[in-house]
C-alpha cells in the first residue's frame, strides 16, 4: 500500500461529491483525505484525493472514477512534480511564560498566530503533511486544545494546466440519423 | 420525425416537453404506472403516439424495459412516480446495470420546494440509484428537461450501455416553458473510446499467432456491439474454439463446430477445460466474472490474456491483461480481422492437437441428465423439448436458478438476442416481465418465459398486463415445488437440511387457475409422454398468453458444477464425480 494523490476535475454540479464519495465507499477504496473547491473556471470544481492503495488498485480507482459522467479529468500528482499542501489550524495553551518557546517553534515552521486570548493562541500553518506533523509534535508539549486540518491540495509544477480539457459541446444525434443506435443483428 | 414536428421555441408545459423529448429520442413504447408526482406527465402522454403500457408493479415496468432493450438493442423506457414507485424500480435498474442494458427510467419527484422535507411519497431516488445507474439526473427546472432526456438516451445507449434515471420534480413538469431540443450535449467527462489503437490490434494479432492453444472467451459485449457477424468471421479465420458466457449465448451459433458451450460454474466440461488449459484467451466483451473464473488464482494459469472491451475499467480489474484493447467490439474485431489475416499468412500455428483435445472432451463429456425412475418429468427434458418444438427464431427468457441454467444448457441459441436472462444480478422474477418487454419489442416472434415456480410467484402479476394489452407470451413454469438452486446447494453443502426451500407449489397455488384468473390460458403437464403435446398446444395459442405448469422431478440437479470459490480444475460432472482426467491427453 502507498499513498497517491489524485487531482480530479469535475463538473460543478449538485451531487458530484456524493458520486465520488459513493464510488470510493462501494468499491472499498480507502480515502485518506479529500479536498474540493472551485477553480478558475466556474463550471469546473477540483478535487484533490489522497488514497492509500496498491499500484494495481490505483489504476482501477482512476478508471472507475473516469466512468463517472461528471468527472472530466484525472491526473496523479507525485510529490516531485507538484506542490502539495495542507492547512492546519491548532489551538494551544499559551501563557506569558511559554510564549517565547512557542514563537521559536512558529518561526521554524513559518506558522503564524491568527487568534489569541490570555490563555490560548490559535496557530495557522500550511505545508506538506510531513512538515505539519512535525509542527504538531513540537507544539504538543504546550498542550493542544483543539485542531483542524484540511485535506491535501496539490498543483502541478510548471506552466501546464490540467484543465486543458474544456467543456466542449458534442452534437446531439437525432432520431432521423439513428438517435438511438440500432443494435439489431 | 418528432424532432421536426415540434419546433424549438414552442410554448408548452414541462410535462409536454418531456413527452416531446421522448418522441424526439425515438421512443415508441414505455412501461409504467402513474402516481401523484408524475401525474402531470401522464396528461400529455394521453395524447402522444407513444405507446404506454400500464403495468401492475413498477418492477415489472423496469424488467419489461430491459427485455425490450435486450431484444431490440434500443433503450427501454419505464416510468414511475416518486417514493415507492421509484424505489420499486431499484431492482430492475440494478439488474440492467449489471448486465449493461440500455434503460431510461423517468420518475416523478415531489415539488422542488418539498425536496428534503420528508414530503409524502418522497424518496431520494437519485441518491439511491447512484451506485447502479450509469448516470442519473434530478431536474427541477422545466427548461432543463429536453437536454436531460437527450443526454440520458445518449449515455444509456452509447459506450458500455447501461441504465440512466431522470428524476423530474413535479413543479418542473407543471411549469410553462419553451421547448428547445438541444443541438449539443455538455458532457465533457463522457467520451467513450470507439476505435482501438492500431498498436493494440497489432499486438493482439502478434500474440494470437504465437498461440497453439487459443480460445475465444466471448461475453455479452459482442452482442451489444452488434458484432456477431464479425465474431463468426474472426473465429473461422483463426479456427480456434469459442466459449460463450451466460450473457453471450446466441452471439455465436450454438451448433457451430467451433463452439464448446458455456464456461463457468455450470458450464460444459469442454468450455471450462478449454479456458483452464489454454495458452491464450482472446477475451471479447467479457469481464472475468467469478461465476466464470471460479477461484481466480487458479483460473487459466498458463494463459496470456488479450482483453478487448469498451469499458477501460474492466481491463485488468480481475485478471491482468497482457494485451488490453479498449474500443467498440465491432470496430475492434473489424480491425483485427485484416491484421490477423496478415499475421497468419506469415505464421499460422497448428491448432490440430488442441482441437483434438477439445473434441475428445466434448465427445466424452456431453451434457446429460438422468431420467427419474419414478416416471416423473425431468426438468431438463421439458426444456430440451421446448427448444426443439418451438420455432427456430423463438426468444427464451429465463428467471434465475436451476431452470435458468438448464435453459442455458439444453437449448442451442443460434442467433443473437434470442436468450435473455438476469446474468449479473441474478434477479428472481425477471422472466415474466422481461418476456413481456421482449414480446413488445418483437411482436411477431414467439417468446417463451422459462420460469421457476419460485421466480414466477414474484412477478406473475404482469400476465394481467400481457392479457389486457395483447402481449401473448408463453410461460413454462418448471415447477419442482422448491427454490431449486438453493435446495441443490442445501443437498450438496448443508447435508440435505432443506431449510425454507420447500414452496409446496404443486399444492398451492394452482398455477393454471391463477393463469386463467389473469386472462391467460392455463395448462398443466406431469407426465413425460405429455410434454410434446402440451408444448404443441401452447404453440397453437397465439391470441392469449399461455402458462404451462410443468410439474417436474424435485431432486434434479444442475451439472456440471464448479462449487463457489473452488477452482475450475475441480469441475464435477455429477455429484462427487470428476471427469477422468488421467485418460485425457491435456
Amino acid at each position: 500500500m502507498s499513498k497517491h494523490t489524485l487531482a480530479v476535475l469535475v463538473e460543478n454540479s449538485p451531487g458530484v461529491l456524493a458520486r465520488v464519495a459513493g464510488l470510493f465507499s462501494r468499491r472499498a477504496y480507502n480515502i485518506d483525505s479529500l479536498a474540493v473547491g472551485p477553480t478558475e473556471n466556474p463550471e469546473i470544481s477540483r478535487m484533490t484525493i489522497v488514497i492509500d492503495v496498491q499500484k494495481h488498485a490505483l489504476e482501477q480507482v482512476i478508471r472507475q472514477l473516469d466512468k463517472l459522467i461528471n468527472v472530466i479529468h484525472i491526473a496523479e500528482l507525485t510529490p516531485d512534480d507538484s506542490i502539495q499542501a495542507e492547512l492546519l489550524l491548532v489551538k494551544i495553551t499559551a501563557t506569558e511564560k511559554n510564549r517565547f518557546d512557542v514563537d521559536a517553534v512558529l518561526d521554524t515552521y513559518a506558522a503564524k498566530i491568527v487568534d489569541q486570548d490570555g490563555t490560548s493562541i490559535t496557530i495557522e500553518a500550511t505545508g506538506e503533511p510531513g512538515k505539519l506533523a512535525d509542527l504538531l509534535k513540537a507544539l504538543e508539549k504546550f498542550g493542544v486544545i483543539e485542531l483542524v486540518q484540511s485535506g491535501l491540495v496539490a498543483l502541478e509544477r510548471g506552466s501546464s494546466a490540467l484543465s486543458d480539457r474544456t467543456l466542449s459541446p458534442q452534437s446531439v444525434p437525432t432520431a432521423d440519423d439513428g438517435g438511438q443506435a440500432d443494435y439489431q443483428n | 420525425m418528432a424532432t421536426s414536428s415540434t419546433k424549438n421555441g414552442t410554448a408548452m408545459s414541462g410535462a409536454s416537453a418531456l413527452v416531446k423529448s421522448l418522441e424526439a429520442s425515438g421512443v415508441e413504447v414505455a412501461f409504467g404506472i402513474p402516481g401523484g408526482a408524475v401525474l402531470p406527465l401522464y396528461d400529455p402522454l394521453f395524447d402522444s403516439k407513444l405507446r404506454h403500457i400500464l403495468v401492475r408493479h413498477e418492477q415489472g415496468a423496469g424488467h419489461a424495459a430491459t427485455g425490450y432493450a435486450q431484444v431490440t438493442g434500443r433503450a427501454g423506457v419505464c416510468i414511475a412516480t416518486s417514493g415507492p414507485g421509484a424505489t420499486n424500480l431499484v431492482t430492475p435498474l440494478a439488474d440492467a446495470a449489471m448486465d449493461s442494458v440500455p434503460v431510461v427510467a423517468i420518475t416523478g419527484q415531489v415539488p422542488s420546494a418539498a425536496i428534503g422535507t420528508d414530503a409524502f411519497q418522497e424518496a431520494d431516488i437519485r441518491g439511491i440509484t447512484m451506485p447502479f445507474t450509469k448516470h442519473n439526473f434530478l431536474v427541477t427546472n422545466a427548461a432543463d428537461i429536453p437536454l436531460a432526456i437527450a443526454e440520458a438516451f445518449h449515455i444509456a445507449t452509447s459506450g458500455r450501455p447501461g441504465p440512466v434515471l431522470v428524476d423530474v420534480a413535479k413543479d418542473a413538469l407543471q411549469a410553462q416553458t419553451t421547448y428547445n431540443w438541444p443541438s449539443s450535449f455538455s458532457l465533457a467527462g463522457y467520451n467513450p473510446v470507439i476505435t482501438p489503437t492500431d498498436q493494440a490490434i497489432q499486438d493482439a494479432a502478434a500474440l494470437i499467432t504465437q498461440s497453439s492453444k487459443p480460445v475465444f472467451y466471448v461475453g455479452g459485449g459482442v452482442m451489444k456491439a452488434n458484432a456477431t457477424r464479425e465474431l463468426l468471421q474472426l473465429a473461422e479465420l483463426l479456427g480456434a474454439p469459442v466459449v460463450t458466457t451466460l450473457m453471450a449465448l446466441g452471439s455465436f451459433p450454438g451448433s457451430h463446430p467451433l463452439h464448446l458451450g458455456m464456461p463457468g460454474m455450470h458450464g460444459s466440461v469442454a468450455a471450462v477445460t478449454a479456458l483452464q488449459k489454454a495458452d491464450l484467451l482472446i477475451t471479447l466483451g467479457a469481464r472475468f466474472d467469478d461465476r466464470v473464473t471460479g477461484k481466480l488464482s487458479t483460473f487459466a494459469q498458463n494463459a496470456k490474456i488479450i482483453h478487448a472491451d469498451i469499458d477501460p475499467a474492466e481491463i485488468s480489474k480481475n485478471r491482468f491483461a497482457d494485451v488490453p484493447v479498449v474500443g467498440d467490439l465491432k470496430a475492434t474485431i473489424k480491425a483485427l480481422i485484416p491484421a490477423l489475416t496478415k499475421a497468419l499468412a506469415k505464421n499460422r500455428p497448428d491448432l490440430t492437437p488442441w482441437h483434438r483435445q477439445m473434441n475428445s472432451l466434448r465427445e466424452k463429456y456431453p451434457l446429460g441428465f438422468d431420467v427419474p425412475s419414478d416416471g416423473s418429468v425431468s426438468p431438463q427434458y421439458v426444456i430440451q423439448r421446448l427448444g426443439k418444438i418451438s420455432d427456430p427464431d423463438s426468444i427464451y427468457v429465463a428467471g434465475v436458478g436451476q431452470h435458468q441454467m438448464w435453459a442455458s444448457q439444453y437449448i442451442s441459441y443460434e442467433k443473437p438476442r434470442t436468450w435473455l436472462n438476469s446474468g449479473g444480478l441474478g434477479t428472481m422474477g425477471y422472466a415474466v416481465p422481461a418476456a413481456m418487454g421482449a414480446k413488445v419489442g418483437a411482436p411477431d416472434t414467439t417468446v417463451w418465459a422459462i420460469d421457476g415456480d419460485g421466480c414466477f410467484q414474484m412477478t406473475n402479476q404482469e400476465l394481467t398486463t400481457c392479457a389486457l394489452n395483447n402481449i401473448p407470451i408463453k410461460v413454462a413454469i418448471i415447477n419442482n415445488e422448491s427454490l431449486g438452486m438453493v435446495r441443490q446447494w442445501q443437498t450438496l453443502f448443508y447435508e440435505g437440511r432443506y431449510s425454507n426451500t420447500n414452496l409446496e407449489s404443486k399444492r398451492v397455488p394452482n398455477f393454471p387457475m391463477l393463469a386463467e384468473a389473469m386472462g391467460c390460458v392455463g395448462l398443466s403437464c406431469d407426465r413425460p409422454e405429455d410434454v410434446d403435446k402440451t408444448i404443441e398446444k401452447a404453440m397453437s395459442i397465439n391470441d392469449q398468453p399461455v402458462v404451462v405448469d410443468f410439474r417436474v422431478h424435485r431432486d434434479a440437479m444442475v451439472w456440471p458444477m464448479v462449487a463457489a470459490g473452488a477452482s475450475n480444475d475441480d469441475i464435477q460432472i455429477a455429484r462427487e464425480t470428476a471427469p477422468d482426467w488421467d485418460s485425457q491427453e491435456l
